[in-house]
């Protein structure tokens, strides 16, 4: 890590030659170890292409165990082998790592590498106006050690013990001892090892982007004139450095409880009579750790999705977001209370019932910002002038799963009412729709959105539409059934659940049949956007600079940004980045760039003060570009 | 209302050294990383069944070495700035042989700890002295491989006093590890 820093140093310095030489880098420096960081971001969102479609189509196998039990899946031993056992049913033992690695994959493959990764990488320097990543080499090295951690997680799925099934929480004993069920065993392991990859590429991103979000913004972008998609990546930045060293010191004591003896986490275990020799651990300790991180890995996920909805909100209803400044209030809320909250995963774990209470406090507060954020939203769009995008779509599809799963948060939140409804549907329920289904809402209309700025093409509209109202209806369809089998009791997990059936047949099979023909169609619609998605990069209509009629910098680069960015100067910012409607003024939008002096007819009066301060912003060029060759 | 001069500064672009922010995130991280290991060793405590042992005796005099080498790091830093290379080069070293002794002296400390019957196999007790020891140790040598890198540049005449981020992002680690290790060790004397 430190050598790296001072290589970077050395690269960086190269970087800067190569503005001057411009020579073509070649093939592997441009599209596999790249340091530009619009190919990075490429690169993430590919990764995490493929991972949704792993991580989909696990779910898809337990679905088919739940909704249909006695469902004949030889037809799937080509692909899962002996995981299907002779009565050609799902193994038991491989439902409970199809269960552990849909979350593994989705919660930090897809949702935080995929989501951070693509976008952060993407968007923070084209939107502050910055040539590239503040160390394009430590960028590189973010994404591959995600590649590399990847790799060994996909690798886990093919062992003959299985990958890890200790649920995504990695709950110890279960997954402290090898001998506790097969998947304990050397899955946990790749598991583990895979996870320390991933916090180690997660640190390097996440430092990368709050130190270039914090020096490298061009001349007048000052914090209040940054669009909430910064500021947004910025928090969950944050988040991530506080976080992620949290989870590598639990899995660091699990990994010395499993492989070296200490007893950390474990004490006075019997496994088939024998008592371990392990004395004095402590098992909800590990939990307190590890929901020290679980718990802001939520908010990792969502904070970026509901960044980028503002910008998309505010750029296709024309109107400014409303509330700029309480949104940036509620995200740093948001991030604030994230880390005080965590233990109210852990309201019946024999927690202190007293400490109860304060986390459920504390975890009703957060109530209040995501309360801001929603009103926000929903007065941005009010008597908008609403132009529907796919991208448009999505963003307003994440506003309503925002709302509809985070109200079942607050119900969850109260500790009474959890220990009747903990690691029930209801859970499954809420958290799917208001972080699994609002961020991937967010990705993909990140994704419809700068798409054009990425590829220089524009995506196929009309399969935008039909992905978007598949997937928002077919959402609902799986997810807000699970509402009504979690209150009724049914628990998550489980690979059958007879208790509520009448002679030991399995309870409420009628609702899951529904649940599980809705997600085969939903995910079967994704397929829609794969084709949309690889079709637009090679044959979709050529994108113009400024399609969307958007205010923000990346707008104002050419329609295929080359290395650097900007083939001239580095834009100077003069306005906040939503003068959408300005009344007076001849377009509906005025960009970022453009300085108040130029459009005297729609200024405000406190507006045309600023025009004196232009020159002084202008001033910085010298100096902006000498730090460049720093 | 900011006067035309607080603004300017307000915005001017990268007022910090990049490197040098980045080199302050990464303590970051690390420092949330031992945050953690403390607060898992406060609450694991809390709930009882905890051998109580004394730390040995060459704990106390490896922490006097690395506060030494931190002394020996400043110089080396006053010396860049001065363009003094002789005495750059000699107290660079001085830094990284301290460096070393300081590993030897924790290795030998670990030996000290089994003679008490304490081992990282056990009550957790001693278990977490063994981890906090043994993880700082791991990132003492990523210092050392800083320092290293840095004494060669100093060898090489790269390090002066207008070529000072190299020594200053050397300096603040190496500082960080030592003030990481002394509260390390006052958390461990304090809580024992």
């Amino acid at each position: 890590m430190s050598t790296a820093i001072s290589h970077a140093e050395e690269v960086h310095t190269h970087a800067h030659d190569h503005e001057h030489e411009h020579h073509e880098p070649n093939f592997i420096q441009k599209y596999i170890f790249s340091e530009d960081h619009k190919t990075i971001a490429k690169q993430y969102l590919i990764m995490g292409i493929l991972w949704a479609f792993i991580g989909g189509s696990l779910s898809i196998m337990f679905r088919l165990q739940l909704g249909f039990p006695e469902m004949q899946l030889e037809w799937l031993r080509p692909i899962l082998g002996s995981w299907i056992d002779e009565s050609g049913k799902i193994d038991k033992e491989f439902y409970l790592a199809l269960v552990t690695m849909h979350g593994t994959i989705m919660v930090f493959f897809v949702l935080t590498a995929g989501l951070s990764g693509t976008f952060s990488n993407f968007l923070i320097p084209l939107q502050i106006g910055a040539r590239d990543m503040a160390s394009g080499f430590i960028n590189m090295l973010s994404f591959w050690f995600f590649f590399l951690s990847s790799a060994i997680m996909f690798s886990s799925l093919f062992i003959e013990t299985g990958p890890a099934s200790g649920g995504w929480v990695i709950y110890p004993p279960l997954s402290a001892l090898p001998q506790a069920m097969p998947g304990s065993g050397l899955g946990m392991t790749l598991w583990l090892t895979s996870m320390a990859f991933f916090i180690v590429s997660s640190l390097m991103g996440g430092i990368n982007y709050i130190c270039t979000i914090i020096n490298l913004r061009t001349r007048g972008m000052t914090f209040t004139k940054m669009p909430l998609t910064i500021w947004s990546f910025f928090f969950t930045a944050i988040l991530g450095l506080l976080s992620f060293p949290v989870l590598l010191s639990a899995a660091l004591l699990l990994i010395f409880d499993r492989s070296f003896g200490t007893s950390f986490y474990l004490s006075e275990i019997y496994i088939q009579g024998q008592a371990l020799p392990n004395v004095g651990g402590s098992a909800i300790l590990y939990q307190h750790l590890f929901w020290f991180l679980g718990h802001p890995e939520v908010y990792i996920v969502l904070l970026p999705a509901l960044g980028m909805t503002s910008e998309i909100i505010a750029t296709n209803a024309r109107k400014p977001i409303f509330g700029y400044r309480a949104m940036i209030g509620s995200l740093m809320g948001i991030t604030v209370l994230a880390f005080i909250v965590w233990a109210h995963h852990m309201f019946v774990t024999g927690m202190n019932p007293f400490l109860g209470s304060v986390f459920m406090f504390l975890t009703l507060i957060i109530a209040v910002p995501s309360a801001v954020k929603a009103f926000n939203y929903i007065t941005t769009l009010w008597k908008g002038n609403l132009i529907f995008t796919p991208a448009m779509l999505f963003s307003i599809g994440l506003v309503s799963l925002f709302i509809s799963g985070g109200v079942t948060g607050i119900i969850l939140g109260n500790s009474a009412l959890d220990i009747n409804l903990h690691d029930t549907y209801f859970v499954v329920a809420h958290f799917h729709l208001v972080m699994g289904s609002a961020s991937f809402f967010g990705l993909m209309a990140g994704v419809y959105h700068w798409f054009p700025k990425m590829f220089g093409r524009m995506m196929n509209k009309t399969l935008g539409y039909i992905h978007f109202w598949a997937t928002f209806v077919g959402v609902y369809a799986v997810f807000f059934p699970m509402h009504y089998t979690g209150i009724a009791g049914f628990p998550r997990r489980y690979y059958s659940f007879t208790a509520l059936g009448n002679d030991g047949q399995n309870a409420f099979t009628d609702l899951n049949q529904f649940i599980t023909v809705a997600a085969i169609l939903t995910f079967s619609s994704q397929a829609i956007f794969f084709f949309n998605f690889v079709y637009s990069i090679f044959k979709g209509k050529k994108a113009t600079e400024n399609p969307w009629n958007s205010n923000t910098l990346e707008w104002t680069t050419p329609v295929d940004p080359g290395h650097g960015n900007w083939p001239g100067e580095i834009p100077a910012v003069y306005r906040w980045p939503y003068d959408y409607s300005k009344p007076g003024a001849e377009s509906d939008f005025i960009p970022q760039h453009i300085p108040f002096s130029a459009t005297p007819e729609s200024n405000l009066p406190e507006e045309n003060e600023e025009i004196a301060k232009e020159k002084a912003i202008e001033s910085l060029l010298a100096a902006q570009n000498e730090s460049y060759n720093r | 209302m900011k006067t035309e001069q607080e603004l300017l500064e307000a915005q001017t672009p990268r007022s910090v050294n990049p490197k040098i922010f980045t080199m302050w995130l990464f303590i970051v991280s690390i420092v949330m990383l031992f945050a953690a290991f403390t607060s898992a060793y406060l609450v694991r405590k809390a709930e009882g069944n905890w051998v109580e042992f004394n730390l040995p005796d060459l704990f106390y005099y490896s922490t006097g070495v690395l506060i030494a080498s931190s002394i020996s790091m400043h110089a080396a830093l006053i010396a860049a700035k001065k363009d003094q290379f002789n005495a750059l080069r000699l107290s660079i070293s001085i830094t990284f042989v301290l460096g070393l002794l300081f590993l030897v002296m924790q290795y030998y400390g670990w030996s000290q700890l089994v003679e008490m019957n304490v081992y990282f196999v056990g009550n957790p007790s001693g278990s977490f002295v063994y981890v906090f020891s043994g993880l700082h140790g791991l990132h003492l040598i990523s210092g050392l491989v800083v320092l290293l890198v840095a004494l060669v540049a100093a060898f090489r005449l790269k390090i002066n006093a207008k070529a000072l981020t190299q020594i200053k992002i050397c300096s603040t680690y190496w500082h960080f590890l030592d003030a990481l290790w002394v509260y390390l060790f006052l958390f461990l004397l304090i809580n024992n």
